[in-house]
């Protein structure tokens, strides 16, 4: 049987991270994968050479577009890490709030796109419907739908406005019934289990190799979450547990997604309690920061965020290092595709939740003649045509 | 926690244990020679349980500064193992035939910093396009 090479990516205007996955496959099934990236480097690690440290908040802020309040978070705990600064209360519950609202319109983001990948739209429509109110209360309380602009060296830059917190408490109410609808359909629907479970399976082993992190170590066990191991912002003041499950499939990691967005409702809405009687400051007023290293760690919607600061004493650092989640989820792909179905592969690469307008961009070339087989549209329609063929069997 | 792990990497390689710097209670940086790294590595790997995060690279105009940063997640804890490699000719044993995930962070201290990482299995480019020059390092201080 002829062996052909299917490029995934890199391009298209949507993406946030560009990537590349090159699939050598015998019929259906993938033999293996190569994974390239690198499209998107903008050299912000130099860049924050040159910036103050309050410029470089901003910056890192425009790392990921999605994940946006993350690395601001894991760049303000490097710098209370190397200044050794205590935070005001009520700023830690503010930051919280900001980074689990941030997580629930990234996994329903993901959701929706998870379903439209394998052929369920409505569940993309209606996962997309419930990610706008999410963007509504960040416009309300920050200003902004994304790039919040919240994280400061000390604090957080705006405060929450006490009157608005019953308002904020009803529209996060309401997202749980939208939450119920998806776990019962993701649940219940033999359709979905049929697409998803033992499917690009993870195994415990190679979640540790690969030093993967976030909902994809999670799903295959590993109870890693730096908001209950490395403890920062309000996450120790409040009553949340960290979601796993055992079988490292796609349905796992569905399924940790959606736990998770519970999760981050009950945090949010502690901590607006905590809103209401912790008053005071919101910012720490730093004036400089001394010579030495920081190290500090956020959980982004994909897992671990590292930011490594090394300062001389002046306003800018002297080298800044920043790790993302999905740097250490991407490479776990050479596991988790390998033996499945090319009609699978668009599922499997989307649930480590990178960025899947890559699969947009899916053609397959025949390796001997150059000849291109399938668009991005024809590998998403193979997957939906799946979907279809399990249901009318079902039947 | 954090000083059982540092107790038994005390333990383990005693007098190759250059320095011991805790800045805080869950961040420890411990300096070694570069030619133990690779042995220093497999052993809080294997042994100790510990989740290399990343690697830092550092250009500190005298030396090349390496920064292996492990997590060990059941305590919050960062040791980072700090290694100093000659500026002119940086050169270290990899550690990917140990760590799986250290393929790409090598990679791209690689063609950021100019190490040559002794051993990697696929030492090319991960982050700069094709069409960079040779021999130009983005991340060093001419």
């Amino acid at each position: 049987m002829t062996k052909t090479i299917i490029p995934v990516g890199p391009y298209h205007p949507l993406q946030e991270e560009p990537e590349f996955f090159k699939l050598l496959v015998e019929g259906e099934k993938v033999l293996e994968i190569e994974i390239e990236i690198g499209y998107n480097h903008r050299g912000i690690e130099k860049i924050a050479e040159s910036k103050s440290y309050d410029q470089v908040i901003f910056l890192v802020e425009r790392v990921c577009g999605i994940c946006s309040t993350s690395h601001p978070i894991a760049c303000v705990n490097a710098l209370e890490d190397l200044a050794d600064i205590k935070v005001p209360e009520r700023a830690l519950y503010i930051r919280s709030i900001i980074a689990e609202l941030e997580r629930l319109h990234s996994h329903l983001l993901w959701l929706g796109l998870a379903g439209h990948f394998i052929g369920y739209n409505t569940v993309w429509m209606w996962a997309w419907k419930y990610r706008e109110p999410v963007l509504d209360i960040f416009e309300k309380i920050t200003g902004n739908r994304q790039h919040y602009a919240m994280m400061k060296a000390g604090g957080v830059r705006r405060d929450i406005d006490n009157n608005d917190i019953p308002h904020i408490m009803k529209m996060v109410d309401n997202l749980l019934p939208a939450l119920d609808l998806f776990m019962g359909a993701v649940m219940d629907d033999p359709v979905i289990a049929a697409r998803t479970k033992g499917v690009g399976v993870l195994t415990r082993e190679d979640v540790i190799e690969y030093g993967a992190v976030g909902p994809t170590a999670r799903a295959s066990g590993v109870a890693i979450d730096v908001r209950k191991d490395d403890p920062y912002a309000a996450y120790p003041l409040v009553e949340w547990k960290v979601i796993t499950q055992e079988e490292g499939d796609v349905f796992a990691k569905i399924v940790v997604r959606i736990l998770e967005m519970y999760e981050s409702v009950k945090v949010i809405k502690q901590c607006l309690e905590k809103l209401k009687v912790v008053g005071g400051e919101i910012d720490a007023k730093i004036k400089e920061f001394p010579p030495g290293e920081g190290i500090g760690r956020g959980e982004a919607p994909r897992g671990e965020v590292f930011h490594y600061i090394r300062s001389d004493g002046s306003n800018r650092p002297v080298r800044y290092k920043i790790r993302a989640p999905s740097y250490m989820n991407v490479p776990t792909n050479q596991k988790s595709v390998l033996g499945g179905s090319v009609s699978d592969a668009t599922i499997t690469l989307a649930a480590v939740d990178p960025c899947y307008c890559c699969t947009e961009r899916v053609a397959v070339v025949d390796r001997k003649t150059g000849k291109k087989g399938l668009t991005g549209q024809d590998l998403i329609k193979l997957s939906q045509e799946k979907t279809a063929r399990i249901k009318r069997d079902l039947v | 926690m954090a000083e059982e792990i540092l107790a038994r990497i005390k333990d383990r390689f005693s007098t190759r244990v250059l320095k011991v710097f805790e800045k805080s209670p869950r961040r420890i940086y411990i300096d070694f020679d570069s030619k133990y790294v690779p042995e220093v590595v497999n052993f809080i790997f294997r042994d100790l349980g510990g989740r290399l995060s990343t690697v830092t690279g550092i250009d500190t105009r005298k030396n090349i500064e390496l920064l292996y940063h492990f997590s060990f997640d059941s305590s919050g804890t960062i040791i980072s193992l700090r290694t100093l490699i000659d500026r002119n000719n940086p050169e270290i044993e990899s550690v990917t035939p140990i760590i799986r995930g250290a393929e790409w962070i090598e990679r791209e201290i690689n063609e950021l910093f100019g190490v040559n990482f002794i051993g990697h299995p696929c030492l090319k480019r991960l982050l700069l396009s094709k069409d960079w020059p040779e021999g130009k390092y983005p991340l060093r201080r001419e």
